[in-house]
């Protein structure tokens, strides 16, 4: 390499870094604008799911801006910020975003277990809330020590309870799960090892033996797990958490083991067309579980249709409107556009802070009439939340899959709240002593 | 012209020896550190610092250790991952069993323990040669993480096996750790560590040991028939190499990014430090530094890039553009110059010596 | 805990024959899937000397490239042909831009390369191909052989996997040992100096030999991409290859299949029968443990070539 060219690219990474470092300050934008940060994961091992939940947030922020002219007269900002779903370039993103738009960032939604556990500490500390989706951690439905955190709808931990449930309905009562075995297949990371603690002690309480079977990342090699379940163990039950390519391999495995699909349930995040899809028809009679409906028959999936796609303005391809994903990407920006509106309720209709979309968080009521309104009736359950709880429901849904398009097969089951609710304060509890935070916010 | 050291006489074998022997470098290092010490915390955004700077200095630490392996020694290992993970939970346990413990002493604790887990990783080195013992050491990666993960004692039992770092300060007032502790505050602390431990480093390579090593590295065999113990040396190489790498996965789980689960230490992360390595320069302290500094900022540069000057591109694109980029510009400096970044500013400065007269 | 170490698990072995005798089958079927994606890396380390670790990607870009393809519209034989034209393409491009260039350096620094190579072919796959998730329109046999009554499963797709792999084998022994340019590879592959100095061009060479690995990265890439998916993570397998590859040693290609066995009826029977009493997901480091554990014994590894050394 001869001198001129070094002195070229030297020159050239200094004014690079100078472009790079004058480019970020965010540029003024008018009030009535309010930023909403998008944490997504297009590329990388995941990226087949991240995918349309990404297209679902930016359809569901065009339909508001373009049906309703934003939320009472305030358009919606955004911008996207690859994480890759890697926890690293989730805090880069975190730290780039948070600053954005004439408030600040609303809420973030980084759709990775990983991801919140690393944001909460530093969101709580700038006041900006963290909405995790039936993800993240658990016990943050505990608003009294993690203020900035949201579970809603539902959490890990009650979906497990919830699943239990479905099964001792399935058997004839929770009597009968006595002497039963059911095995739990995981992904061996945070994600994974969430609902662990809250079996065992089902297990405790009713009888059955749980038997742990982690699968570690990414999971392409399943053989000696499904072996041992269905050679082995054979359990009565199968519950998978699973995510991304473990998901697909999974079911093909079991299915080249023998086990029955109609015993095996997945986790909502293993419920997805693209989990089951590639195995074909192996995939009949897979269930899992879902926190919301699927298809293009609601009022807000017909609006974006009418309104984004017909238009050309669509995010992604139009047929995967209405897909398991796309359909929780939607709910997804629903609460969180739904907490600004009841923060604007308050605050004024202008962009608002972090700490103001939070109080919409906490005083947030989706009732039926709102769900109605919003086109999301049949979708969802209604939610409310408080101070103290941050999740507010935690029913579940089972759905199976039918070699091309899932179906319902269960009532809304509700999980046991009491137990549920009880260990989510045991240990936030557990946490705030830790980190020395006293437990009176929603009392005083 | 600028690098002209005539007229700069050592009269004195102290100077001869001096770490920077020329005054231009004294210099430029004096400005460098106040640049880093002065300048970026007065001036830096929150976002600068926490998300760039700081990640940049314990990537530049764990370079300089897998430089004091692979570069200075020869041995090439691939369990950089791993080792940083013991550095953060050796931290964490150290630190959640005795809070009173300043941190200083919790992460000199853990880099030391993190040197006890080289060593024994260490040991197939005496037998196994080159790529055969880079895949060796993958043991030590896979092993570690999984137990990481599998054992709840090593997060307190905590239900998901996420380790977050307690508030902790150096002294009073000066918290590094915990949500209370400001970017600024945490900058310092890392950028002191890593100062320090550099020059240490610096040092070393300099001394008796550091010679031993090279030796080692250039022909092991030689180096055994003129005296030098292999054990000795290549042990030694992976106990401080590991005690760097110990101290770089402390400072991450708890300046960095304060939360931490076993899977943020796999493969993937030790394949980034080796790139820093090799990038910046084997058998080179600056190079650790300008190999961290291409491998954490260049991605985030060319994401944002397009942005900065106005393009707007879809973000999955922009990501597959990340790679195809970060991947090509892999290869042309290497190509371009297999020794590494530190080799393209020595010739810079052979250059600039001669300049602007170059024959 | 040294009774379930110990004690338990042969215990278990005696009590279950028929399920330990499936555990080795398809251990030692997966072994073989290993294997495939194992004798890439040989065959360009024995030519070259390159640790080419893009060889997981190679493997994924051939996958994405057959899919591709056949969602045009191609016939599975004719996506096959013009995915293996992309993979020769893929061979003169490195050749020329990655190899020529970094001829003679050292071992670490052409390894490094590779790396660049494997972050390149991530990107551009995505790129062109996208990032979801495919599967082959064409059907390979799923089903279980049932033995002995029932009570032993082999999958025929894992079986199919076995006898692809041992035809591939055999045709690259046939190749090495028989045919002109296999005399030539072989000569690279022991002395670049000296196999130029007799007039064997280095350049043509490492174009056959990349394309050789790419159109075995294929086959590699049909059988796993048939077994998982085609997406991203398959670019992974390639972690799964390196416990094979280095227990066979780098530059045999029959190690590559002996090394693939041991390897995957070692970490199958590890795991079912070990694995619940570490608490699981071992087989990962398990592979790795058990080739070192080989390479204390052969520092080269079962079939590697003598490692000599002079001062």
């Amino acid at each position: 390499m001869n001198f001129k060219r070094l002195t070229a690219l030297a020159v050239a990474t200094v004014i690079g870094a100078g472009a790079f470092w004058a480019s970020q300050p965010a540029v003024a934008q008018a009030e009535d604008e309010m930023f909403i940060p998008l944490m997504v994961y297009r590329t990388g091992p995941y990226a087949p799911n991240g995918i349309p939940l990404a297209d679902a947030f930016q359809d569901y922020l065009k339909v508001l801006n373009e049906r309703d002219g934003g939320i009472n007269g305030v358009k919606m900002t955004w911008e996207e910020c690859e994480t890759q779903y890697n926890n690293d370039r989730g805090v880069e993103c975190y730290e780039r975003l948070k600053n954005n738009g004439p408030t600040g960032a609303a809420a973030f939604f980084p759709f990775s277990t990983g991801i919140t556990y690393a944001l909460i500490e530093r969101a709580t500390n700038d006041k900006i809330p963290v909405f995790s989706m039936g993800y993240g951690r658990a016990d943050a439905s505990d608003g009294r020590v993690f203020p900035y955190v949201f579970t809603s709808p539902t959490t890990y931990w009650a979906q497990a309870d919830a699943m239990i449930n479905y099964i001792a309905q399935q058997e004839g009562g929770y009597g009968d799960l006595d002497g039963k075995k059911i095995a739990l297949v995981y992904h061996d990371s945070a994600y994974g090892k969430e609902p662990i603690k809250t079996l065992e002690l089902l297990a405790e309480e009713h009888g059955f033996k749980l038997t742990l079977h982690p699968v570690s990342h990414p999971g392409l090699e399943q053989k000696s797990t499904w072996l041992q379940i269905g050679r082995r163990v054979k359990p009565d039950w199968t519950l998978m958490w699973g995510w991304g390519v473990m998901n697909a391999t999974a079911i093909k495995e079991a299915s080249a083991v023998g086990y029955p699909m109609d015993r095996f349930i997945g986790v909502w995040w293993s419920g997805s067309e693209v989990d089951v899809r590639p195995a074909g028809d192996q995939a009949i009679g897979y269930k899992a579980g879902n926190f919301h409906g699927v298809g293009q028959d609601f009022g807000v999936v017909q609006d974006i249709l009418t309104h984004v796609y017909a238009k050309g303005q669509g995010t992604g391809p139009e047929d995967q409107v209405g897909e398991v994903l796309y359909n929780r990407g939607l709910i997804n920006m629903f609460i969180i556009t739904e907490a600004i509106r009841t923060a604007m309720g308050r605050y004024g209709d202008k962009a608002l802070t972090g700490e103001q979309v939070r109080w919409g968080f906490e005083n947030l009521n989706i009732d039926q009439a709102t769900l109605e309104r919003a086109g999301f009736d049949g979708m969802m359950k209604p939610i409310q939340l408080s101070c103290t709880d941050h999740e507010g429901g935690g029913q579940l849904l089972v759905q199976q899959w039918n070699g091309s398009e899932w179906e319902v097969v269960s009532d809304w089951i509700e999980p046991n709240g009491d137990l549920i609710r009880g260990l989510y304060e045991a240990s936030a509890e557990q946490y705030a002593n830790e980190k020395g935070i006293a437990l009176d916010r929603c009392t005083s | 012209m600028f690098y002209r050291e005539a007229g700069q006489f050592k009269a004195t074998y102290a100077a001869d020896q001096a770490i920077f022997p020329i005054l231009q470098d004294k210099i430029g290092i004096a400005i460098i550190l106040a640049i880093a010490f002065g300048v970026i915390p007065a001036f830096a955004s929150d976002y600068f610092l926490s998300s760039l700077m700081l990640p940049f200095l314990v990537f530049s630490l764990a370079a300089l250790g897998l430089n004091i392996l692979l570069g200075y020694c020869g041995q090439l290992s691939l369990g950089t991952g791993a080792f940083m993970a013991c550095g953060a939970f050796f931290a964490y346990k150290i630190t959640t069993a005795f809070p009173e413990l300043n941190i200083i002493f919790v992460f000199l604790l853990a880099g030391a323990g993190t040197a006890a887990v080289g060593v024994f990783f260490g040991l197939p080195s005496l037998r196994i040669k080159g790529f055969y013992l880079a895949v060796a050491t993958l043991a030590a990666q896979f092993f570690l993480i999984w137990m990481f993960n599998k054992v709840d004692w090593w997060t307190n039992f905590s239900p998901s096996g996420v380790i977050s770092a307690p508030p902790r300060e150096v002294l009073p007032g000066f918290a590094v750790t915990g949500s209370s502790a400001t970017p600024v505050d945490r900058y310092y602390f890392a950028l002191g560590v890593v100062c320090v431990l550099a020059l240490l480093a610096k040092n070393m390579v300099r001394s008796r040991i550091g010679r031993t090593w090279m030796a080692i590295r250039d022909m092991d065999i030689a180096a055994e028939i003129i005296g030098i113990r292999p054990m000795a040396a290549k042990l030694s190489a992976f106990a401080i190499s590991s005690f760097y790498i110990g101290v770089a996965g402390a400072l991450w789980a708890f300046v960095y990014t304060s939360s931490v689960e076993a899977l943020a230490f796999d493969i993937n992360r030790s394949f980034q430090v080796l790139f820093m390595v090799i990038i910046g320069g084997l058998g080179s302290i600056l190079g650790s530094f300008l190999g961290a500094a291409f491998i954490v900022l260049l991605p985030i540069i060319i994401n944002q890039a397009p942005a900065a000057v106005g393009i707007v591109m879809d973000t999955a694109l922009l990501g597959h553009i990340e790679f195809m980029v970060l991947g090509a510009l892999i290869i042309i400096i290497l190509i371009a110059e297999p020794h590494g970044m530190a080799r393209l500013w020595q010739i810079g400065k052979e250059k600039l010596r001669l300049w602007p007269f170059p024959h | 805990m040294i009774e379930a170490l110990f004690i338990t698990p042969f215990v278990e072995i005696a009590e279950y024959p028929y399920f330990f005798l499936e555990v080795l089958i398809s251990g030692l079927l997966t072994g073989v899937m290993y294997s495939l994606v194992a004798l890439g890396f040989v065959l360009i380390f024995k030519a070259s000397g390159v640790f080419n670790f893009a060889q997981g990607i190679m493997v994924l870009f051939a996958a994405l490239t057959v899919v591709g393809f056949m969602d045009y519209g191609a016939p599975a034989w004719l996506a096959i042909i013009l995915t293996a034209v992309v993979m020769v393409g893929l061979a003169f491009g490195v050749e020329r831009y990655v190899m020529r260039p970094l001829v003679n350096q050292d071992h670490i620094i052409m390894f490094m390369a590779t790396i660049g190579l494997a972050y390149f072919l991530d990107g551009f796959g995505q790129t062109i191909w996208g990032s979801d998730v495919k599967s082959f329109a064409f059907d390979l046999p799923r089903d279980n052989y049932q033995l002995l009554d029932g009570e032993v499963f082999v999958n025929q797709l894992d079986l199919l996997g076995g006898v692809i792999a041992a035809l591939l084998v055999g045709g690259l022994a046939i190749f090495f040992q028989k045919t002109k340019i296999g005399r030539a590879l072989r000569a690279v592959a022991d002395d670049h100096q000296a196999a130029m100095s007799v007039g064997i061009p280095l350049n043509q060479i490492w174009v056959i030999v990349w394309s050789v690995a790419g159109i075995v990265a294929i086959v590699a890439g049909i059988m796993w991409g048939a077994k998982v998916t085609v997406q991203f993570s398959l670019s992974l397998i390639a972690l799964k290859a390196l416990p094979v590859l280095i227990l066979g040693g780098f530059t045999s290609i029959p190690g590559a299949i002996i090394g693939g066995l041991i390897i995957g009826a070692g970490e199958k029977i590890a795991e079912n029968f070990w694995g619940p009493a570490l608490g699981g997901a071992i087989e990962d480091w398990f592979a790795y443990v058990l080739a070192l554990v080989f390479l204390l014994f052969r520092p080269q590894g079962l079939f590697g070539e003598k490692i000599i050394e002079r001062v």
